[in-house]
């Protein structure tokens, strides 16, 4: 009882709020005031994996090694959390092992972060079966409708009946942009128009869709985050009405977050398995600089594994998950993979695709003129 | 579950405190939790580093040891020093020039068209005449989304279809609103890596063919450890003026705004909080620093309350408790009040300094007990509500039938009214609110409940 009273107090009226801080540097000495700090960024951004590396690729493993280790896992997301688990580990094994020299360490590294990326059961999607239906879920711009036109193109390559059904009916222009990756992909998409009901939506989408005979079902949903109440709902709803559309479905309900994410990331994870049962994560936007560590809590806290990277923006810019190359990506000193369009212009092996060799041709227009 | 920072740090300091003296060295291990505290926050590693050095000095110039609450005080020094590293709400700077030209620019699905929409009506809203150009070629459908957010706030959008060159629709867009006398042009341009040089030169191209007066770097709020050197490239390659951070009605801490703001030097201007085009708000470094620090949210909870209660009886049922006048009546109204907000768990999480008093107690528990409290309270009559001193054997009789509760829940009930008077009158007499605090603090459950 005393706690409402008290409750009362910080919220209302009466409340005193402590002044606010006066004193602010003006904007012009503050930008003198970061300068060093920037600079000092901007050398070792270069190569911050690269230098620790370096520092752990020779010598004796000493207080800094830990140090150095701790700042690479936390600047790659790790977390504090699975930071500190690692690092622990790690000295266990350095004691009992009796390791001295800092490459054994990162042998050891690399074992302990493979041990927490456990290799996940069967996947339904690589299996043809009579029918499929893949739900992608997710909060605004981390890349779903993306993905879907990705992998709607790399099942369809492999001789898959696809179709995308476009739940999205919130945001603007949502079912014209999945419209252009249908088209891009080659599949069919089944849509309805803006602001109509979703589960209505994905409710008659993979009806119509199993009546026609398709395999594979991609269901887009619109972007949400996972602390909106009534969203969160309405994507249970959108859930329950692809179980009774078709027998077991959803098979597949994933989970798209961008690398950029941190820490978040976990809660989102959590959140949206707790809502609609999730049973993968895409990772998307892996071609920039971001290491995307958080999926290390994502694996040990939910069980969740990764079954796709997304690399770029074309539409075959989509990978199956690849612990091994991912954990070495958390230790490249190198420069990320150069973004795509550079790629495309040497890569002769990438099939011919209408839609990006025009996104080519514009950047490169405009770069003539400027 | 919920820890806030202040009790985490008061924790560590009465462990250490039983080891006898505080020394210089105890404020080390207190700042390892603000330090671990802000990285899970999302504040880049080196800039915490900083950070930690800037506190360290002053914390031990201010003696936080020799105060009764180091871990309190160490928690002011860390909040102010947030807010210092946040600085001002950045003010968007127009100049004299019209039309201004606002560039967006960020990461892909940061928000930069949302954003762009939103600031368009705040900018209608304040008498301005805003021209939106669209200049996302690339991704699918872009341009027909900012298109029809300019519809549905009937503001016009310039673009060039998906087969437009970006700088040279942006010019144009910008002499089209010159000619059309718009007093701002918004140029939503494409999301692009950071690192992606023939992009970056893009935005270097549109730059220098419209000359905007606002350069703002669209960041996601759950942004991690990267922020800093997002932010880094795209200030050297733009020369950015402003942040905006969207996706804030999220519940990420946030990090990535000091990280930013840090290296960039620039100020924070807007926050997007929502996916309604209204949803854009000035930032607050205050709200943002009690944020990073999981402090909790006291304003938006301030806010929620004012959307969902009425204020008038609020602040009567305040100005009443300081004044003694409270009575059970009040009380119940309180109680209906604050469970419209959440479930208590929640509601406690975003109150400072409840993480502590929480702890240990059931929430489940708890909000049983508000119900029978509740149950109780609407069994009495009106008169009885006012008077308690009223309710005597029989009375207590009915109320516990009334209720479905026993007498003795209805004698606690009074009891624990009556203390809870008596606590008021002190506080009112010890100069009222900041003894609160110390209640709070003050270790044994302040609950009651
Ligand atoms: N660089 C990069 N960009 C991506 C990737 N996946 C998606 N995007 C971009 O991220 C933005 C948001 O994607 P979108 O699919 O619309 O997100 P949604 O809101 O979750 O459906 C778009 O600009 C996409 O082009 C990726 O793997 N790499
Ligand atoms: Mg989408």
């Amino acid at each position: 009882m005393r706690f409402l009273i008290l409750a009362h107090f910080q919220l209302f009226p009466t409340t005193q709020h402590p002044p606010p801080n006066t004193h602010y540097p003006t904007p012009n000495t503050q930008k003198i005031m970061f300068k060093s700090l920037r600079d000092s960024l901007k050398k070792t951004r270069q190569s911050v994996f690269g230098q620790i590396v370096n520092a752990l690729g020779a010598g004796e493993i000493d207080e800094e090694t830990w140090e150095d280790l701790e700042a690479l896992l936390i600047q790659a997301d790790m977390g504090v959390e699975t930071t500190l688990f690692v690092v622990e580990r790690l000295q266990n094994r350095v004691r009992d092992e009796g390791a001295t020299q800092t490459d054994q360490l990162l042998a050891l590294l690399k074992e302990e972060l493979r041990a927490i990326l456990v290799e996940p059961d069967d996947f339904s999607m690589e299996e043809p079966r009579e029918i499929t239906v893949v739900l992608v879920v997710g909060v605004n711009g981390s890349g779903k409708t993306t993905s879907i036109g990705k992998l709607a193109n790399r099942y369809k390559q492999v001789g898959r009946n696809v179709v995308v059904v476009a739940g999205d009916t919130f945001r603007a222009a949502a079912i014209d942009q999945l419209k252009v990756w249908s088209e891009r992909a080659d599949v069919p998409i089944i849509a309805g128009s803006p602001g109509q009901d979703p589960a209505a939506m994905a409710y008659d989408g993979i009806r119509a869709a199993r009546g026609r005979g398709y395999d594979l079902i991609f269901v887009d949903t619109a972007g949400r985050l996972h602390t909106k109440y009534n969203l969160m709902r309405e994507l249970e709803k959108i859930y329950s009405v692809c179980q009774r559309s078709v027998h077991q479905a959803p098979h597949e309900v994933l989970l798209v977050i961008d690398a950029p994410t941190g820490q978040n990331a976990l809660t989102q994870a959590k959140q949206f398995k707790q809502s609609v049962a999730v049973t993968g994560v895409i990772l998307t936007k892996l071609d920039g600089t971001s290491k995307g560590g958080m999926v290390f809590s994502i694996y040990r806290d939910l069980g969740l594994p990764v079954r796709f990277v997304g690399t770029g923006e074309k539409l075959e810019n989509i990978t199956p998950f690849d612990p091994d190359q991912f954990i070495n990506g958390l230790f490249d000193a190198s420069e990320p993979a150069r973004p795509q369009q550079e790629e495309s212009l040497t890569e002769q092996e990438s099939p011919p695709d209408e839609s990006t060799a025009d996104d080519q041709s514009k950047k490169r227009r405009w770069f003539s003129r400027s | 579950m919920f820890e806030s920072l202040t009790d985490r740090l008061q924790a560590t300091f009465d462990t250490l405190r039983r080891r006898g003296k505080l020394s210089d060295a105890d404020v080390d291990t207190a700042l390892r939790e603000v330090r671990l505290a802000l990285l899970e926050a999302d504040v880049n590693y080196k800039v915490v580093k900083g950070f930690i050095k800037r506190v360290k000095e002053r914390a031990i110039g201010q003696e936080v040891l020799k105060s009764l609450s180091p871990g309190q005080q160490v928690v002011k020094i860390v909040h102010e020093e947030l807010m210092e590293t946040l600085g001002e709400p950045g003010r968007l700077n127009l100049g004299m020039q019209s039309p201004a030209v606002i560039m967006m620019v960020g990461l892909q699905g940061a928000g930069k068209t949302t954003m762009s929409a939103k600031l368009a009506l705040h900018l209608r809203k304040k008498g301005g005449r805003p021209l939106l150009v669209g200049a996302d070629v690339y991704r699918p459908a872009a341009i027909d989304q900012l298109e029809t957010l300019g519809k549905q706030l009937n503001i016009p959008v310039y673009h060039e279809g998906p087969d437009g060159s970006p700088p040279e629709v942006c010019a144009n867009g910008v002499a089209l609103g010159k000619k059309e006398g718009h007093t701002v042009v918004i140029l939503d341009t494409a999301g692009r890596l950071n690192i992606d040089a023939m992009m970056m030169d893009e935005i270097k191209a549109i730059k220098s063919q419209t000359e905007p007066i606002e350069t703002l770097l669209v960041a996601d709020a759950m942004t991690g450890q990267e922020a800093v050197r997002v932010a880094t490239d795209f200030n050297e390659a733009v020369d950015i003026s402003g942040l905006v951070m969207t996706k804030i009605d999220g519940d990420a801490r946030g990090g990535a705004s000091i990280s930013m703001r840090e290296v960039t030097g620039v100020p924070i201007k807007f926050l997007g909080t929502g996916e309604k085009l209204s949803d854009l708000e000035i930032f607050h470094p205050d709200r943002l620093a009690s944020r990073i620090l999981g402090m909790g949210d006291v304003l938006t909870l301030i806010e929620k309350a004012q959307e969902e209660m009425d204020q008038e009886e609020a602040a009567k049922a305040g100005q009443k408790l300081l004044e003694g006048q409270f009575t059970l009546d009040d009380f119940l109204s309180q109680m209906q009040q604050i469970k419209k907000l959440g479930p208590l768990g929640k509601v406690m999480e975003m109150i400072p300094g409840f993480g502590q008093a929480a702890k240990g107690v059931d929430m489940s528990e708890a909000e049983k007990d508000l119900k029978r409290i509740e149950a109780i309270i609407q069994s009495m009559t009106m008169l009885e509500r006012q008077r308690p001193k009223l309710i005597k054997a029989s009375r207590k009789r009915r109320i516990a039938a009334g209720s479905g509760t026993s007498v003795q829940a209805v004698n606690k009930l009074l009891r624990d009214f009556r203390d809870m008077q008596k606590v008021m009158g002190q506080l009112r007499k010890r100069g009222g609110l900041k003894a609160l605090g110390g209640m709070l603090g003050g270790g044994n459950n302040p609950f009651g409940l």
